[in-house]
């Protein structure tokens, strides 16, 4: 089904920034890093769309890398990287799909960019066509559309609010709790109208937040780059201006006391989370008033929390900013016990506590 | 049969109609608002002298009365057609079709709507405002406070908002909201002794008489202090101020400022109704909509269409002088093509 998505919201600015977003009969395109730092958020989204809500979601062992990282680093070109995704609509093709569901910000912005390219100079199409053909012997159609799979949970956040166990309400106070939210540069910046509410007052989020009872918080630094910037963080000279912009969007956010950070793309949740430690470390600081960070959870993440998933199962425990002050707001109760063994109930090894950024 | 219908009571179309009586030719003016006058019965004084919008529009209206003139409120002009015998037949959104052997566009010119800038947050925070808000916040006399109701501390001018703006498609400039923008910085500092006053601008565009003078005096008498630089976003911060953040390329440097009260200066677009009146008789326009005329420098108030003429901001954006200057010609325009038909 696809559903033409209205927000509902006072601010008019991104009613002209509504999309098409496919939330059944999906192919899947796995990002390469998440795995590694949020471990179970793939997983997670799988499971919540095919177990919870009886969607068609295929998860293709044969998809890889769009190399974006790669491409965003210059040692990619803008060719290979095009000639990879024509591999990957090869393959939704093959499954006898039309929607893509991508769950990288930087993948998303590189299909986009890749089919606006291909709209604006159809010989480039033919040339990959033909590129791809040579190297695989595959064909491929193109999507009927894509969305970001923040886009999908969006699309389904009404019917995952009917379902929840939890709701992002204080359970100390009654109030609704304070997120901030980072839609991640690639997801709206270059092609506002393809993601939801556009650029400026992105809604994906936030529509989330709001829909399962948070309050979003409209800092002045809202908009700033995470930091993560490919080459910022590649080369290791690079990494205090990655950091930078991360510090400078924690000063902005510190005076809302937010009760946790929501992120869309990767990147962004690594280095939101990291750096709270790198910070922690170099100035003893810290951006909350308990020494223990603000929490950074992806969407899939809060997903499961609000739909009752165990936190450990989730994988909060592999975050540098650990989310106890979060599920204890929001009434969740977990067994400190557990949070580091496995899933047959071993004991697995602690991290190392650091030195300012409290662990639980 | 009218000699000459004028689309438009603003200041174009009231100088043409004046213009046009004093050659012993009468025209007929619609108007679709409910006065005459456009826009300057919005603002409050001048650039460069510094005259009283206002007084300028009844001087306009007490001519109008003089010269009897027939003028036609409320009414919103929707198509024009051409007849086999070169004649024109008006449609407005009045139920009586009015024919006219010729036709004069004086339909002015449209505010750009500053939500399409959203980083500038305009119509989300309220201490975002544009030039013609400002301007009709003097002109009715409202006092100048940040939302919170604390005294202005700081003010920032933005100037190209609209315009020279690959985003939002318009790639000219509006020519007339540089000095808008200072004539206005000068009026809050004369108002608000303590208010600090800063213009970010891309180039300063003091073409007109009087301009370059009012830029350097908003520098050495009123302390405006200009910044090179285009603002690359607004947002709202704890207390309610606004943050912007910017380069300032003469020095080199991000700024990043935090203020009480923004003012969008806001670019002057063609009005929907160009193209809608050019389609329905076959007038050329350009990619902006702004009417061409047949000849830029020779023959600047006649169209491509024999019999229909274009006078004021309908051809690109015009101070007052200019668009009175440019009025008075298309009217003589007007004239000349109408001085044989009535010889005959
Ligand atoms: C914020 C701001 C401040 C300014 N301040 C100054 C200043 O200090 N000094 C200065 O020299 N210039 C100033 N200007 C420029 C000034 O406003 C113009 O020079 C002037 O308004 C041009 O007059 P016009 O008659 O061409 O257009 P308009 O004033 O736009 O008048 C056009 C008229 O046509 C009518 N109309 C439009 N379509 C139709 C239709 N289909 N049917 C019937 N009627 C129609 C409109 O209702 C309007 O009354 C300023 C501009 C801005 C934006
Ligand atoms: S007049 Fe000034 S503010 Fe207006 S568009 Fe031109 S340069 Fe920009």
């Amino acid at each position: 089904m696809i559903l033409i998505m209205k927000t509902i919201t006072k601010k008019q600015s991104w009613n002209s920034y509504q999309k098409e977003i496919a939330n059944d009969n999906l192919y899947y395109a796995r990002s390469c890093i998440r795995q590694n730092f949020f471990p179970a958020s793939e997983h997670m989204f799988l499971h919540i769309l095919q177990k919870e809500l009886g969607k068609n979601v295929f998860d293709d062992p044969n998809h890889t890398t769009c190399t974006g990282i790669g491409y965003h680093a210059d040692v990619v070109l803008f060719d290979t990287i095009q000639t990879v995704i024509a591999r990957h609509f090869a393959l939704m093709t093959e499954a006898g799909l039309e929607h893509m569901a991508i769950s990288c910000v930087t993948s998303f912005g590189l299909y986009t960019e890749v089919l606006h390219t291909w709209e604006h100079y159809p010989e480039q199409l033919e040339k990959i066509r033909d590129f791809l053909y040579k190297a695989t012997k595959k064909e491929f159609n193109l999507p009927k559309s894509i969305a970001h799979t923040s886009d999908v949970i969006y699309s389904l956040r009404d019917e995952i609010a009917q379902k929840a166990q939890h709701t992002l309400i204080n359970k100390h106070t009654g109030k609704p709790l304070r997120a901030v939210e980072h839609i991640g540069c690639h997801y709206a910046k270059m092609f506002p109208s393809k993601g939801v509410g556009g650029a400026e007052f992105p809604q994906v989020l936030a529509g989330m937040i709001e829909s399962w009872g948070g309050e979003v918080v409209d800092y002045p630094e809202r908009r700033h780059c995470c930091g993560f910037g490919f080459r910022n963080y590649l080369v290791q000279a690079n990494r205090g201006y990655s950091m930078s912009n991360s510090k400078k969007k924690f000063e902005s956010m510190e005076v809302y006391k937010p009760d946790f950070i929501l992120t869309n793309c990767p990147g962004c949740s690594m280095f939101m989370d990291k750096w709270q430690y790198t910070i922690a470390e170099i100035d003893g600081k810290t951006y909350d008033s308990y020494g223990k960070g603000i929490p950074v959870l992806t969407y899939e993440e809060l997903t499961g929390l609000v739909l009752g998933y165990n936190p450990w199962d989730l994988g909060l425990q592999m975050h540098q900013v650990q989310s106890e002050s979060l599920l204890d707001k929001m009434g969740i109760s977990y067994d400190p016990h557990l949070k580091y063994t496995d899933k047959h109930g071993n004991q697995l090894p602690k991290p190392v506590s650091p030195l300012h950024l409290t662990q639980t | 049969m009218i000699d000459v219908i004028i689309i438009g009571g603003g200041i174009a179309g009231l100088e043409t109609a004046c213009t046009l009586h004093t050659q012993g030719i009468e025209s007929l003016i619609l108007e679709k608002e409910k006065e005459i006058g456009g826009k300057l019965t919005q603002w409050d004084s001048l650039f460069p002298s510094n005259r009283n919008a206002k007084e300028l529009v009844e001087t306009y209206k007490d001519e109008i009365q003089k010269h009897t003139i027939t003028v036609y409120v409320n009414t919103k002009v929707i198509a024009i057609k051409k007849q086999n015998d070169g004649t024109f037949e008006i449609f407005t959104s009045r139920e009586i079709v009015f024919k006219a052997k010729t036709i004069v566009i004086a339909s002015g010119y449209s505010i750009f709507n500053a939500e399409r800038k959203e980083e500038y947050g305009y119509a989300i925070y309220p201490n975002v405002i544009t030039s013609a808000d400002l301007e009709h916040m003097f002109a009715t006399k409202k006092e100048l406070k940040a939302p919170s109701g604390r005294t202005l501390e700081r003010v920032a001018f933005i100037h190209c908002v609209g315009s020279r703006d690959e985003k939002v498609g318009n790639h000219y400039c509006s020519r007339l909201c540089c000095v808008t923008g200072v004539k206005q910085a000068i009026k809050i500092r004369q108002m608000l002794p303590e208010t600090h006053v800063f213009n970010f601008y891309m180039d300063l565009r003091m073409y007109g008489l009087g301009f370059e003078e009012m830029y350097r005096e908003a520098q050495e008498k009123h302390g405006v202090q200009f910044i090179r630089g285009r603002v690359s976003e607004i947002a709202q911060t704890n207390e309610g101020r606004l943050q912007l953040k910017a380069e300032d390329t003469l020095a080199a440097r991000p700024v990043r400022m935090q203020v009480d009260m923004v003012v969008l200066l806001v670019g002057m677009e063609a009005p929907e109704c160009n193209s809608i009146l050019g389609k329905s008789c076959n007038i050329q326009y350009n990619a902006a909509q702004f009417i061409v005329p047949q000849d830029i420098h020779y023959s600047s108030g006649i169209t491509s269409a024999e019999g229909v003429f274009v006078s004021g901001t309908s051809i690109a954006p015009l101070s007052v002088f200019d668009t009175i200057n440019h009025a008075r010609s298309t009217a003589l325009a007007v004239s000349n093509f109408l001085m044989p038909i009535q010889n005959e």
